[in-house]
């Protein structure tokens, strides 16, 4: 459910720290219809015109606290909710071309009830804000 | 206390627009009110963020029951997660579980709600030593018997023994209507179709259920049709869904306080072409049933790659046949007219 609207159009954009850019951001949501506990979540991959980010270099922003994925997986005091709009940073050095890009969101979630652990997809064309 | 069966709608059934926040939490409560199911029932992690990792602060339960008020619509039931999957490494501890359980009791308290909603896979012993608090709160615990399991799985049975030995009124059952699909749903069948499945597979496997076939043997036979992907994945829907009986609820009619009015699709002629409701109803009465049906819509997932998604005008199509079904009384102005 959901998988056509996890990947949202704004917040596509390059990073700049300190007048470097580090990489770029996407805003993302769960395909599910409740939230999440955060040490659930098990994987947020992105994958960009074909080339996957490794998952050390994965940022996941949520009303101003930033985790790794590593560290979200002991988090267990904060959650991601339903519908809630995450800030989801890839340390790309250089960032992305100016344009569009084809941009791929894989979320793995450890749902208890489930016996597996799903992972939805969602590609979509993004364009780089200016 | 009521004296014939309520009508109710759980927010899940809006979910595709809460999602997007197309409707606000006011919006639901009023769209319920306008079809006279004044019964609500909540997944809290879903209508309140926050909840229950960080907690949710008072001024949005107080705006919970003012809503309540101001519709004149009712709590039913909030229906609690217990993610005991939590830890990555380890199961959750039993102790911890249940003081899981008690904190959702609290949060169900705070709302105001007679029971809460506890998942099929929850251990009966949890729930057990759960059910003394949930009494001292007024509150019923009600496991959700759900599709694929049903009231003559031996899961279930051993739920019911656990409940009786307990001797505690605190606990019960909440049927999920999905236990009753009687013929593939129409909305599955052509979503298997959008994602690949050849007609003449489908059309198998949507006869084969109506044949009542043993799920293994479907999806062999869907394999050796050359069957791959998205037409194995339609096969193995058997596996998680079949047409059990609605008059099995009858043994359990004393623990029975809430009902899922599940649905898939309702037509432009009010009718639910899967799950025999009018059947469903009838067994309800027989067995004495007074409490809620909470319409509980979940198309959305089926139809929204193709078109878009109407819940509200959905759950008012389910809303128009439980009434007739239930057999309300015709409201005075509609009888002066």
């Amino acid at each position: 459910m959901f998988d056509q609207l996890m990947l949202c159009d704004e917040g596509f954009e390059n990073v700049v720290e300190n007048g470097e850019t580090v990489g770029f951001a996407l805003t993302a949501r769960l395909p599910y219809y409740r939230g999440l506990g955060l040490s659930m979540i098990e994987d947020v991959a992105v994958t960009v015109d074909g080339e996957a980010i490794p998952r050390e270099a994965i940022r996941v922003t949520l009303r101003g606290r930033t985790w790794a994925l590593a560290d979200m997986e002991s988090e267990y005091g904060d959650r991601w909710n339903f519908g809630e709009k995450a800030r989801v940073t890839a340390l790309k050095p250089g960032g992305l071309a100016p344009g569009r890009h084809r941009v791929e969101i894989a979320e793995r979630l450890r749902i208890s009830y489930l016996p597996f652990v799903p992972t939805t997809r969602c590609t979509k064309e993004l364009e780089l804000a200016a | 206390m009521s004296d014939t069966i309520q009508r109710g709608v759980s927010l899940y059934s809006f979910q595709h627009e809460t999602f997007q926040g197309l409707m606000s939490l006011e919006d639901c409560i009023r769209t319920c009110a306008e079809m006279g199911a004044n019964g609500i029932e909540i997944v809290g992690e879903q209508t309140f963020w926050g909840w229950p990792e960080v907690g949710v602060p008072e001024e949005k339960i107080a705006e919970w029951h003012a809503l309540m008020t101001q519709y004149g619509t009712h709590p039913v039931s909030h229906d609690f997660m217990l993610d005991y999957k939590r830890y990555k490494d380890r199961p959750m501890p039993f102790d911890e579980q249940v003081a899981s359980i008690r904190k959702d009791i609290d949060f169900g308290a705070r709302l105001g709600m007679p029971y809460l909603r506890a998942l099929v896979s929850i251990a009966p012993e949890v729930l057990v030593a759960a059910a003394p608090y949930a009494e001292e709160k007024g509150i019923k615990l009600l496991l959700e018997v759900h599709a694929p399991l049903h009231f003559d799985h031996p899961w279930i049975i051993r739920h019911a023994e656990a409940y009786e030995a307990s001797g505690s009124a605190a606990l019960g059952f909440l049927p999920d209507m999905g236990m009753f699909v009687h013929r593939f749903p129409q909305v599955w069948k052509e979503r298997f179709m959008r994602n690949g499945v050849p007609r003449h597979i489908a059309d198998y496997i949507e006869q084969a259920y109506e044949d009542r076939v043993l799920s293994e043997y479907v999806i062999l036979n869907v394999r050796e049709m050359g069957g791959e992907g998205p037409a194995l994945a339609m096969a193995e829907t058997l596996r998680h869904n079949a047409a059990f009986e609605p008059k099995r609820m009858l043994d359990h009619m004393s623990r029975i306080h809430n009902i899922h009015g599940k649905f898939y699709q309702m037509t432009e002629d009010l009718v639910e072409p899967s799950i025999p409701y009018d059947e469903v109803i009838a067994v309800l009465k027989q067995g004495g049933y007074t409490g809620h049906v909470c319409s509980e819509y979940e198309g959305n997932r089926w139809v929204e790659d193709a078109e878009t998604v109407n819940s509200v005008e959905q759950v008012r199509r389910q809303q128009e046949m439980l009434k007739r079904l239930i057999g309300e009384p015709a409201p005075a102005a509609a009888l002066a007219a």
